[in-house]
């Protein structure tokens, strides 16, 4: 696992996605309310446009989850599966992704 | 072999006949070919009058059931069926072609009586029909000022309203001593006569019309009396009863009712076993019928026996609901107590403008008939125990008025509920039980019942309620309430922020659908910016980035162009910004410019530029005030009568920026011509002379809908506080997304509880509510603005926030007709694609 730093604990909001460019990889990164990190794809599988950092954040029966900006498919920020009834072939890549200090870095194999 | 089935006719009962014949006719024994006279194929005749006030044709759709597509039927419309000729078996068309059949269903309808006096025919009078009348009386409203109607039954007061509402001054002439004499006693007569006047329609009982006199121009100037009155009439509506449209039988030598319509049995059919009658066209053991539910009794009564089956039409009690003009009317059974021994037990109040009468049997137990005026509430369950016993004392089914009386449990279960389609209250609670059913429009669905006139709705929730059902009303997972509950938890609790209000009111942690309402809440009740830190994350990704989203990801930048009036200089500055960015340029409806095409990244370089020229955010991304369109106004339309530019800029100007469930469209015309097109919007402004009218609850998009007359005559100010008024009162009590038609129309009580709440401040809460707006009005800042001088609130504008400089490679476009397009989605951008863990690492 090669870890590559992409922005500083601060610079991240809670509940605020932000799109970072890691080898090329589009990636959205969310800190959720409770302090935890995910990261998973940027690009919405329906639209192919890459948009999923700009979704809201919330839950579905606890699990943590991002909305789609496009057309509203909610995913899971943990495992990046499309939480959809309608769409459950649907998922985003997940990332590693931890907390180094002041620091936030993105793991790729 | 295939036979051959002619329909005659293509209204209502025809309509329901053939989808019903088609339904059960699974072998496909027979060929249907149905001869329609009229252009447009079967409409909701009954609801005909809410053609005028916009609703279109696709509006007054009847459910076609598998109908469309159907190869067995063959749907000839615009073609009248001429003669018949029996001996051959043989229908003669105005085609020209000769059509074969081996049954033959006459569902020709009826056609309005027009009494002879002299001037009928003038140009300038009509009947009240059909769709084209209604299109040819609206044509001929644009000169006229007076209308009158002949007749003042059930249609002629629908005929009137609709005049009222085309902005006609109306007066209806009765030759009975009271209004609707068929259907209402004396007594309910009276008390609907002076409800109708009180709202501004002048009626003449006891009059007949003597003649309709020309003017110079050769079309009606006005109608004069028998009584030598003349009242001026630039446009007449007869409206003076139906005649049953028999002429088809009659020339085929069949036998005709004593008062007309194709004399059938029970069976519906005429002597001639080939041939059968249904609706209006026809007298069943002499009797015709001017309703709907019975027309729909005989059509599946023959559709049975056409099929082998053994049915009867029964006959039927007439039974009448209407609303007009916010009166209620209601009549069933027998209203007029013609049965012998029979007792009236009346209730009035003059005060309030209501009269009740139940016609009971002669041991004053059982129900027989009754007439409901200025509060038609016990209507549905009234008429569900005709004929039964009743349930309690008169007086405790009587009062309260309004209803709560009796309650849907009162009704026993072989009872029919819904009329129109014979439902009974069994039918619908079986169903309620057996398929899980959860709201009303389930119960429709399943039963069909409430899909007719619609009176027995109210009745279909009290159903529901019976079988315990509460209806699920929730937000989302994360609130039990409506919006318009967490408005008020909000307003009532001063909770700034949507996390204090999930913890307290709430569960979980919010989602995609309770987040951007509460920060539309928010917005209004609690001010600041909506990108401050506190609610930046709730808001949709449009007003996360004060810009609409495009298909590729890409934003849309509108300008806010008040009124759509704009200066060179300006024009400029947007043509310019567009070049310098690449963006397409499109001229928008709502008369402004949107330019298409701008990267995150680029949204506040544009933006500086924008503001730096005078222009402000024109909220096309937010469920807000978007435009307020306008005409050319009296400075340079020649037609003009008031200024309709400058309206509708101080109107933009005061809403702009205003948080709403929906996005809020508005217009304002300078005169009746209406080139604001103002009544297809939110709230719709037209000068007339002596002010403003205001129309409200008007919408274009998948179902339109024309706006309707909330006040008329408004002088600048009182236009002003009625539209506050409005507004904040939407705000606060609307669903979420609910655009003002859809709140208006689900709100008990309709337009009239909107006026009332308005305009008469009926609730008392009218100063609070522009309190309300002036506190908007008074905090309004210019979002963009607020953005730019903000270094946090900019740096949210990035492609990659570890990479600002790199732009986001999935991002391309293509030429067309000179300026960009969003480049094929086809191939999607090659990407590297990591495989799918199960777990993220979490730090
Ligand atoms: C404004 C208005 C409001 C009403 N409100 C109510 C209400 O609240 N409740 C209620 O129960 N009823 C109401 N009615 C009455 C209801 O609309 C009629 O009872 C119903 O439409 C009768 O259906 P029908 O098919 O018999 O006749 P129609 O709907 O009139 O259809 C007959 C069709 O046959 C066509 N036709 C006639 N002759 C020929 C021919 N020779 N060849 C080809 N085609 C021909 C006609 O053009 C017409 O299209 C209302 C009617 C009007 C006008
Ligand atoms: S009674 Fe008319 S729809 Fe039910």
């Amino acid at each position: 696992m090669r870890w590559r730093e992409v922005c500083r604990w601060e610079a991240l909001r809670p509940e605020l996605g932000a799109p970072v460019l890691v080898d090329g990889h589009l990636i959205a990164l969310f800190r959720t309310e409770d302090g935890e990190l995910y990261a998973l794809g940027n690009v919405d599988p329906v639209s192919s446009a890459s948009v999923m950092s700009r979704g809201i954040v919330g839950d579905r029966a606890g699990e943590p989850v991002v909305a789609s900006p496009m057309h509203k498919q909610v995913f899971s920020l943990r495992s990046g599966r499309c939480l959809d009834v309608t769409h459950p072939e649907l998922a985003l890549p997940t990332y590693a992704v931890r907390r180094q200090g002041d620091v936030v870095e993105i793991g790729l194999p | 072999m295939t036979r051959t089935l002619v329909v005659v006719g293509h209204g209502m009962v025809g309509h329901r006949f053939v989808t019903a014949f088609r339904a059960r006719d699974h072998e496909r024994r027979w060929r249907v070919i149905v001869l329609g006279e009229e252009r447009h194929p079967a409409y909701d005749r009954v609801g005909l009058s809410s053609y005028l006030d916009g609703r279109g044709l696709a509006d007054l759709r009847l459910d076609d059931g598998e109908l469309a597509g159907d190869t067995a039927v063959d749907l000839r419309l615009g073609v009248v069926a001429e003669s018949i000729d029996r001996a051959t078996r043989t229908v003669w068309t105005s085609a020209g072609t000769p059509v074969r059949y081996d049954a033959l269903v006459l569902a020709t309808g009826s056609r309005p009586f027009v009494p002879p006096v002299p001037g009928h025919d003038l140009p300038g009078c009509f009947a009240y029909r059909t769709v084209d009348d209604l299109d040819r009386i609206r044509a001929a409203s644009g000169e006229a000022r007076d209308g009158v109607v002949v007749g003042g039954g059930l249609l002629g007061l629908e005929a009137a309203n609709a005049l009222r509402l085309l902005g006609l001054r109306t007066q209806v002439v009765e030759m009975a001593d009271w209004l609707m004499p068929l259907q209402v006693d004396e007594g309910g007569g009276h008390t609907l006569g002076r409800l109708v006047e009180r709202l501004g329609l002048v009626v003449h009982t006891g009059s007949g019309t003597g003649a309709v006199e020309a003017g110079q121009d050769g079309r009606t100037r006005a109608v004069r009396l028998t009584d030598g009155t003349e009242v001026p009439a630039d446009l007449v509506v007869f409206s003076a009863g139906i005649r049953a449209r028999d002429e088809l039988a009659r020339a085929a030598g069949l036998p005709v009712g004593e008062r007309g319509g194709v004399l059938v049995d029970e069976t519906c059919r005429t002597e001639d076993p080939r041939v059968w009658a249904v609706g209006e066209c026809a007298a069943v053991a002499g009797r015709t019928y001017g309703l709907v539910a019975p027309g729909y009794a005989m059509a599946e009564t023959v559709v049975d026996r056409l099929l082998g089956g053994s049915a009867t039409f029964g006959g039927a009690e007439p039974a009448t609901k209407l609303k007009l003009l916010g009166v209620d009317v209601a009549s069933f059974g027998d209203a007029h107590s013609t049965t012998p021994g029979a007792l009236d037990v009346v209730h009035a109040n003059a005060a309030s403008g209501t009269y009740t009468k139940l016609v009971l049997s002669d041991d004053a137990r059982t129900l027989l008939g009754g007439v409901l005026v200025g509060d038609a509430g016990a209507y549905p369950t009234l008429r569900a125990l005709l004929g039964r016993p009743l349930p309690a004392s008169p007086e405790e089914v009587l009062a309260p008025v309004g209803g709560g009386g009796l309650s849907a449990d009162a009704v026993p279960d072989d009872a029919t509920v819904c009329s129109c389609h014979n439902v009974s209250k069994g039918d619908v609670t079986a169903a309620i039980t057996e398929h899980g059913l959860t709201d009303v429009a389930g119960v429709k669905r399943c039963t069909l019942a409430g899909t007719g006139c619609g009176s027995c709705v109210p009745m279909l929730g009290g159903l529901l309620a019976g079988c315990g059902v509460e209806p699920d009303r929730a937000l989302c997972e994360h609130f039990r309430h409506t919006r318009a509950e967490l408005y008020e938890i909000v307003r009532a609790t001063g909770i700034t922020t949507f996390s204090e209000l999930v913890r307290t009111h709430g569960a979980g942690r919010g989602c995609d659908v309770c987040k951007p309402v509460v920060a539309s809440i928010l917005a209004g009740l609690a001010g600041g910016h909506v990108l401050s830190e506190d609610q930046a994350g709730l808001q949709d990704t449009n007003d996360r980035f004060l810009a609409n989203i495009q298909r590729n990801g890409t934003y849309s930048v509108v300008p806010r162009i008040p009124g759509g009036e704009i200066t060179p200089e300006k024009l400029i500055t947007i043509g310019e910004v567009a070049r310098d960015f690449g963006l397409y340029t499109k001229i928008t409806g709502g008369q402004r410019i949107d330019l298409f095409g701008a990267r995150v990244e680029q949204l506040p370089l544009i933006w500086r530029r924008l503001v730096d020229a005078g222009f402000e955010s024109g909220h096309a991304y937010g469920k807000a005030l978007r435009t307020v369109k306008s005409c050319v106004g009296t400075d340079w339309c020649r037609y003009g009568v008031g200024d309709s530019v400058a309206m509708a800029i101080r109107l933009e100007l005061r809403y702009r920026g205003l948080r709403a469930p929906h996005k809020i469209k508005a217009g304002v015309s300078g005169c009746a011509r209406e080139c604001a097109e103002a009544r297809s919007k939110d709230f719709g402004v037209i000068a007339t002379e002596k002010g403003w009218n205001l129309y409200v609850g008007g919408n274009g998009g998948f179902t339109p809908r024309h706006a309707e007359l909330l006040a008329a005559d408004l002088d600048d100010r009182a236009l002003i506080a009625l539209v506050d008024r409005f507004l904040m009162f939407y705000i606060r009590t609307a669903d979420r997304l609910q655009r003002t038609a859809a709140w208006i129309g689900a709100m008990e009580g309709g337009l009239e509880h909107l006026r009332a709440v308005v305009v008469d401040d009926s609730l008392g809460i009218a100063e609070e509510l522009e309190a309300a707006m002036e506190r908007h009005v008074g905090e309004y800042a210019d979002e963009w603005a607020g953005v730019l001088a903000d270094p946090e609130k900019v740096a949210r504008f990035v492609s990659f926030v570890n990479s600002p400089d790199v732009p986001d490679p999935t991002i391309r476009f293509t030429t067309e007709r000179g300026q960009i397009r969003p480049g094929a989605t086809d191939g999607p951008v090659p990407l590297p694609l990591p495989v799918i863990r199960p777990e993220a690492v979490r730090a």
